[in-house]
């Protein structure tokens, strides 16, 4: 087999990394909280990434008007059909070695990281934004949005949100049907010589 | 040289014949005086100390933690008596601790704490802590540091030779310093020789769950056991406790007791006593005793009354017991980390006696005995001494151990400690104390394996060191850094109740066990409730069970109508929490207990009979958020014929 062809098959072969690691994680450090706070999101779940993190997360949150952290998202629903699908997609096309269809893979990859982000960005939009008009403590023009990506100082927490184990392979896999595409366009052209 | 002086001074004011010998090696030491100093005890913020030190509350019935070097007092746990900081002894599910033979118990005088061994050295699983007045031992978990365990001890009066571990936790002991008639029954007290009698009583320890079991006693003389340790290493197997009053007077005993130049050591073979129970060789006689067991699942102890002990009569049992000659009037009897020497500071005396494990077995195997007291051998002194200090200093209390063949005795009446070497018997350093010394502790220090870094000395008299507070101040104890070849005083702390003893170990081997909250999900409290879904009020009769939760920042319900005067009402509350360090409180007017703190994930139960018509609030009493003071809610009561039926709300839900 190719090179190119291995390569793609491996690249779509990460995505399945995500079922078995979190994609991204999400902590929250204050004074009262020495060892932090935080949640792990997975394509299926958020999970306390300590014990109890949800829960405490929650209580600090309730203060401010924050709706609980979800037990389940429609997103959940439907991010694992997504990935495996296209790990399976992936697979076949790097058998089939058709150098067109590993560009269009990727293309479509990109395409659906970007929404995911985007979906991300409203599902914490609102997150932040959605305060019960009964909550305690209101601070005028406070949002309590976590940053997509990066650190953000949020009252007495810093809030830090990173990707996660399972994103850096998906990461990976994209770049690797990328690489795919550019040594199998090298493959053809020495072949054409030859 | 202002600071010789005011050394000079104090010397002075400890006022004993030794002060010459004393000043001439505190005379060129700045003491705790040189910057260095404060150095080598200062705890930096967000650092955190060496070594967890125990100490006994005494007559506060508490015992203390601190933490070494700075000496800062981390935590009371409480033991033998009430404690309102928490509801321990007042909450429904703590009562069983403190029940007794003689009823509800809610107060005693603890003595000794004694952390767990496993081959001779600490463990960091429990400690166990005597009660002197109405005898017990108690367990504690330094996981929780929590009272688990209180187990009553009968046939015995003033537990004081008490709670020591052997080797491998195989046994607690528990000797009476008072003896008694055993049963005890109405007698002339004029008849106290030959019928009185002193019970030891060896104390089982379940290797698993730490539960104690009374595994037997053994009836000795009528004396008076003062302390005790167990042998190590070659000695392991054996239980030496010091006796004083060998004279077996009844009044008097200041002069009475202190007539017999020497007194005993008993030395307890309970590798021998453990045969004879198997042979069946035992007395089981009537008694009456409590065993209080808590369980941490059910947050809820209870407490079951036994009937009987198996009891060993050494006269009967040859090499069960042996009885070496001391002088006079011993109070400790500690043994070295070896095994091989058991030492002896007769508190009337000015030497210290060291006993040879060694020599003891020899004459025992030749028989060479001096007579015997009630049918037990008593073997000759100088067949078994091993070693005198003398004229150490004047009344020798207690010696630990360093690990590096140096011993440290504490001495009350010349107000020192006083360093010296195993088998030269030279004193090698002394240092003043402020004032009269009790006991003194060496993290590790009864044991095989001492950490000599420190010695914490407890003094009785504190006088000039701290600012007045009226005509009593708490005691006083004094760290020394005894690494080096001098010891060297770094610390003055008050403590906290009458320190008798302590216990310490490295933070390292505790720390890390910690428990941080208790799991909801392992809470089978029979009243706990562990959503705010299943809050609830149940009536049967003229008792109503509050199901409660309790959540940053509200209690639910936290609105309750229909109790009535006359009723008898159950607070069972759950703590919802499961973050660490955040306990909830509750208290509610006139109710004839305390409040309650409850700590994350845990169930406790205060019970309130409400005795006027009303509107009563009740209120958190642990600032737990930014909404602490929010977190309340209100009973109405009304009167005993009224027929409002119970009903609860939260936000009107
Ligand atoms: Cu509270």
């Amino acid at each position: 087999m190719k090179k190119s062809n291995l390569m793609m098959i491996l690249g779509s072969l990460c995505l399945l990394a995500l079922f078995v690691m979190p994609m991204w994680i999400i902590t929250l450090e204050a004074p009262q909280y020495p060892d932090g706070i935080g949640m792990d999101i997975w394509i299926n779940k958020i999970e306390d990434h300590n014990p109890n993190d949800i829960k405490n997360i929650n209580l600090m949150n309730h203060y401010v008007g924050m709706k609980p952290i979800p037990d389940h998202m429609k997103e959940f629903d439907i991010f694992p059909y997504v990935i495996g699908i296209m790990s399976a997609f992936g697979v076949i096309i790097g058998v089939s070695g058709n150098r067109k269809l590993f560009l269009t893979w990727f293309i479509v990859m990109v395409v659906l990281g970007a929404v995911g982000m985007y979906d991300f960005y409203i599902w914490e939009y609102d997150y932040g934004h959605n305060l019960d008009p009964k909550a305690a403590i209101k601070i005028p023009g406070q949002g309590y949005q976590p940053p997509l990506i990066g650190s953000k100082q949020i009252l007495n927490f810093t809030a830090h949100s990173w990707p996660a184990a399972g994103a850096y392979f998906l990461f990976t896999g994209i770049l690797m049907s990328l690489g795919a595409f550019l040594m199998k366009r090298k493959e053809q052209e020495q072949n054409e010589k030859v | 040289m202002k600071i010789k002086t005011n050394i000079l001074n104090t010397c002075i004011l400890s006022g004993v014949a030794l002060m010459l010998t004393s000043c001439s090696y505190t005379g060129g030491n700045q003491g705790a005086l040189s910057g260095n100093i404060a150095e080598r005890v200062y705890v930096a913020p967000g650092e955190q100390d060496d070594y967890y030190a125990f100490l006994s509350g005494g007559y506060s019935g508490n015992l203390t933690v601190y933490g070494l070097p700075s000496g800062r007092m981390f935590k009371e746990i409480p033991v033998f008596s009430q404690f309102p900081t928490s509801g321990y002894g007042y909450s429904e599910e703590t009562k069983p601790l403190l029940n007794t033979s003689h009823g509800f118990i809610p107060w005693d005088d603890l003595h000794h704490p004694d952390i767990s061994q496993t081959n001779g050295e600490l463990d960091g699983r429990w400690i166990f802590v005597n009660a002197n007045n109405t005898p017990r031992i108690a367990r504690i978990s330094l996981e929780t540091f929590e009272t688990e365990e209180v187990i009553e001890i009968p046939n015995s009066a003033g537990n004081h030779s008490s709670s020591f571990v052997t080797e491998n936790s195989e046994y607690v002991v528990a000797g009476t310093r008072f003896s008694v008639p055993v049963p005890q029954r109405d007698m002339s007290i004029d008849e106290y020789k030959s019928n009185f009698k002193g019970a030891v009583s060896f104390v089982s320890v379940d290797e698993e769950s730490g539960h104690m079991d009374l595994a037997f006693q053994i009836l000795l003389p009528g004396f008076n056991y003062d302390l005790a340790h167990p042998g190590r290493g070659k000695s392991h197997g054996w239980m030496f406790f010091s006796t004083y009053n060998t004279e077996e007077a009844n009044t008097l005993l200041e002069v009475n007791a202190s007539q017999n130049d020497k007194d005993f050591i008993a030395a307890i073979n309970w590798k021998k006593a453990e045969e004879y129970i198997s042979e069946g060789r035992f007395r089981e006689i009537q008694t009456e005793y409590a065993h209080n067991i808590y369980d941490e699942r059910t947050h809820t102890a209870t407490s079951t009354m036994k009937k009987t002990v198996k009891v060993l009569d050494p006269a009967d049992l040859p090499g069960l017991v042996y009885l070496l000659p001391t002088p006079k009037s011993p109070h400790g009897c500690d043994v070295d980390p070896s095994g091989e020497y058991i030492i002896g500071s007769g508190k009337l005396s000015a030497s210290l006696t060291a006993h040879s494990f060694t020599n003891m077995l020899s004459a025992i195997e030749n028989e060479e005995f001096d007579g015997d007291a009630y049918g037990i051998p008593i073997l000759n002194y100088d067949d078994v001494v091993g070693g005198v200090v003398e004229q150490a200093g004047l009344g020798p209390l207690h010696t630990e151990f360093d690990g590096r063949g140096n011993a440290y005795t504490t001495f009350f009446i010349s107000s020192e400690v006083v360093k010296w070497r195993l088998g030269t018997w030279e004193v090698v350093d002394r240092k003043p104390t402020y004032y009269s010394v009790g006991h003194l502790m060496i993290p590790g220090g009864n044991s095989r394996k001492p950490f000599g870094k420190y010695v914490v000395a407890m003094n009785k008299i504190t006088k000039d060191r701290y600012l007045p507070t009226g005509p009593e101040m708490e005691h006083s104890a004094q760290l020394y850094d005894i690494s080096g070849e001098k010891m060297e005083l770094l610390l003055d702390f008050p403590t906290h109740g009458e320190p008798h003893y302590a216990a310490g170990a490295p933070a390292e081997l505790i720390a890390p066990n910690s428990k941080k909250f208790y799991k909801l999900e392992d809470n089978d409290h029979p009243y706990a409730v562990k959503s705010e879904a299943n809050t609830r009020l149940e009536r049967d009769g003229n008792t109503v069970h509050v199901y409660m939760t309790t959540i940053r920042s509200h209690f639910a319900p936290d609105n309750i109508e229909g109790i009535k005067v006359g009723d008898v009402v159950y607070f069972h509350v759950t703590n919802l929490e499961q973050d660490f360090d955040v306990p909830h409180g509750i208290a509610m007017i006139g109710a004839n207990t305390s409040e309650l703190l409850i700590m994350p994930g845990q169930t406790k139960t205060f019970r309130w009979e409400p005795d006027k018509v009303g509107v009563w609030p009740f209120y958190c009493t642990d600032f737990c958020s930014a909404l602490h003071q929010e977190m309340q809610g209100y009973v109405r009561v009304s009167p005993a014929d009224s027929d409002i039926e119970l009903s609860w709300s939260l936000d009107g839900e």
